[in-house]
């Protein structure tokens, strides 16, 4: 899902920057640009012929995708596959909509997109803006944790969620994974580029630490947060093992769970509902596509160059 | 051998009396020491005064200690020991914004985010002023400083000159009793350099409070002081009034420091009363039997032709326009002096008139004045 985006962002920017770096001859010129073209549509044959061919499959009948493998055709059943895909119940009490699961999945994106940079933001200012006692130590603490990835301390992490009775919540899906080293280095070295004299400035100016923090800091960090923003957003969206541990209820189910839920066939010879998984891996990675696309400038920026 | 007759420590004419400030001064630092925590000495015991509506420069090379000064009346850096004291009020522990003082930064820091009528109120709405006063404060440092028209711009499309504008309307909003200023022209371009240099002098004059101001430009701190404060290696050299310390500089750091070109140091001997260098001898009643430094400004002598006053052999001229630097030997110490009229050619014999007062005397040994 996330691949689906990101590299049809990166192959628009490379593709203006060839045109703009390289300049050959005129009589070459034709030539180069038909290289680069090639080059370019071959990237995206290769990145969008798979989402082509679920969106086109997702559109027939299960049998025939079922007999006939996966489609390349329009199949004219794109209205009734997408609408039972969001509105029609499924699950062992028929509840489970298409429409439960994006919400699910938006709650978990958003609350860790939203709670990582709150934590993180909070967690740099403090390791370069205060002078404690082994403040070093605690950010390189915090950068280590970048070993231990959840895959890693899933059981334990586990024991603490569900001896704190947050099973089956939306605290217990994402307050336990709202500490984030990356976030916090990002922030450290973005904070760190921002000039001393800001800051006896606005000590001059009879701002204290909360208020600098707030008048100065974030409004300076704003492309920073919307890079943090689309790439914890996307990984919060496309978490599939964590909620699946968290949660048993299917009230809880996200929209990546969901593809898995409607393959599976709950009566013996019937045939999976394969034009539903589709579509809905189709419905899935829209939300993460579309933030990319919404903040793509601001991301780039927020990497490449600090606004000072 | 010349001999000249030397009215030893003849007062010059270009001494003007140092303007001593009428009523309680503004600022008080009595003793100042900083100490850093890894032990080094940044200022080692500084007592100045700033008086009302002075405008005193903090002048030395880098390291000097001069800003660590200036910060250190900011309340940006802690005093380790002494007392500074604004408006007979000590200071010592009290915030920055606490302090009744307003700073103008070398690289502005001016709050990128805000426009430009934000940057100048932000102080005063944290201080809680209210919001009609605010705006007509606002208001009238942007005409005082002609940046009415760029009130809701942003710092980014603002030249440098106008930025440096706009971070001194920030400092006169707040209304201070000393105005705290850190290179302010060191990012901007000779000539704009120049032309602020002189907009502050009249700024600072019409406003009439006191200020503090460091540089590491001589010509800056000349130009812009009443009172001038040379530092070194955390220690005052010198304090006085730009001329008396051209005119009468108190060591060969000072000497040396302070004009340019600077001034021209060559060892001497004195024996019974007279100083000689080579060629050159003078008078030096009261000075005692032993090694010296001889002083001499560049635009002091006159040069003269061959067998008058002492020998000079010209190696390199110099042009500045107006005038002439003549670089050459005297006897064995290599001297430059000014010339405006005369036009040598390098390799030719001269000689030079010096008049005794022009000859000032430091110890060898501290490099103090004599």
């Amino acid at each position: 899902m996330t691949l689906a985006a990101e590299p049809s962002a990166a192959a628009g920017s490379a593709g203006t920057r060839v045109r703009a770096d390289v300049r050959p001859p005129r009589s070459n010129a034709w030539k180069a640009e038909a290289y680069h073209h090639a080059v370019l549509i071959f990237g995206v044959l290769l990145m969008m012929t798979p989402v082509a061919t679920a969106f086109l499959s997702s559109t027939y009948d299960p049998v025939v995708i079922h007999n006939h493998g996966l489609q390349m055709g329009y199949g004219g059943n794109f209205a009734s596959t997408y609408e039972a895909v969001l509105f029609e119940g499924s699950g062992f009490s028929g509840e489970v909509t298409g429409m439960l699961m994006l919400g699910n999945s938006f709650v978990l994106g958003l609350g860790f997109a939203v709670g990582k940079i709150i934590v993180s933001m909070l967690a740099a200012y403090a390791i370069v803006y205060f002078r404690f006692p082994l403040a070093s130590l605690c950010f390189w603490t915090i950068f280590i944790t970048l070993l231990l990835p959840l895959e890693v301390r899933i059981l334990p992490s586990y024991e603490v969620v569900q001896s704190l009775g947050l099973l089956n919540s939306y605290t217990g899906l994402i307050l336990p994974l709202i500490a984030s080293a990356t976030g916090t280095f990002f922030f450290r070295q973005f904070f760190k580029s921002v000039p001393d004299e800001l800051l006896e400035a606005a000590r001059i100016d009879g701002a204290g630490p909360l208020r600098f923090f707030w008048d100065i800091l974030v409004p300076l960090s704003r492309t920073m947060m919307a890079a943090i923003f689309i790439i914890m957003f996307v990984v919060g969206w496309n978490q599939y093992l964590w909620p699946t541990l968290m949660t048993t209820e299917e009230g809880y189910f996200t929209v990546v769970r969901g593809i898995r839920q409607v393959m599976a066939v709950l009566y013996g010879s019937q045939v999976p509902d394969y034009n539903e998984a589709l579509g809905m891996a189709v419905i899935a990675m829209l939300p993460p596509a579309i933030v990319v696309i919404l903040f793509q400038r601001m991301f780039i920026k927020g990497l490449v160059e600090t606004e000072k | 051998m010349t001999v000249l007759d030397a009215p030893f420590a003849a007062p010059t004419a270009a001494t003007a009396p140092s303007r001593a400030p009428a009523g309680d001064p503004t600022l008080t630092i009595d003793g100042a020491v900083k100490r850093y925590p890894n032990g080094a000495l940044a200022v080692k015991g500084v007592d100045i005064t700033v008086g009302q509506g002075e405008l005193v420069v903090f002048v030395g090379p880098s390291g000097c200690g001069k800003s660590t000064l200036l910060r250190m009346v900011a309340g940006l850096e802690s005093v380790t020991e002494g007392e500074i004291r604004i408006d007979g009020r000590r200071v010592n522990e009290a915030e920055p914004a606490d302090r009744n003082i307003a700073m103008v930064f070398q690289n502005y820091a001016l709050y990128p985010h805000m426009s430009v009528r934000q940057n100048l109120a932000y102080g005063l709405k944290n201080r809680g002023t209210p919001k009609e006063e605010i705006a007509r404060k606002v208001e009238e440092a942007a005409a005082l400083l002609q940046i009415g028209e760029f009130l809701d711009r942003r710092p980014s499309q603002l030249s440098g000159g106008q930025r440096q504008r706009v971070a001194m309307g920030r400092a006169i909003v707040r209304d201070p009793a000393i105005f705290l200023f850190d290179e302010p022209l060191s990012n901007l371009d000779a000539k704009l350099r120049t032309q602020m240099r002189l907009e502050i002098k009249k700024l600072q004059r019409r406003l009439g409070v006191a200020s503090i101001y460091v540089t590491h430009d001589q010509v800056e701190a000349m130009t812009l002081a009443d009172r001038i404060v040379v530092l070194n290696k955390g220690e005052v050299e010198q304090i006085g009034a730009p001329a008396d310390v051209y005119a009468r500089p108190a060591s060969t750091f000072v000497a040396s420091f302070m004009g340019a070109p600077a001034m021209n140091l060559m060892p001497a001997e004195v024996r019974d009363g007279m100083a000689t260098h080579g060629e050159l001898s003078c008078r030096a009643p009261g000075l005692p039997d032993g090694p010296v430094m001889m002083g001499l400004r560049a635009e002091a002598p006159d040069l003269v032709g061959p067998g008058e006053g002492t020998p000079f052999t010209v190696e390199a001229v110099e042009e500045l326009g107006a005038a002439r630097l003549v670089h050459g030997h005297m006897g064995d110490a290599e001297v430059a002096i000014l010339q405006d009229a005369s036009y040598p050619r390098p390799g030719a014999s001269a000689g030079l008139r010096i008049a005794p007062e022009d000859l000032h005397f430091f110890d060898a040994g501290t490099g103090k004045r004599m």
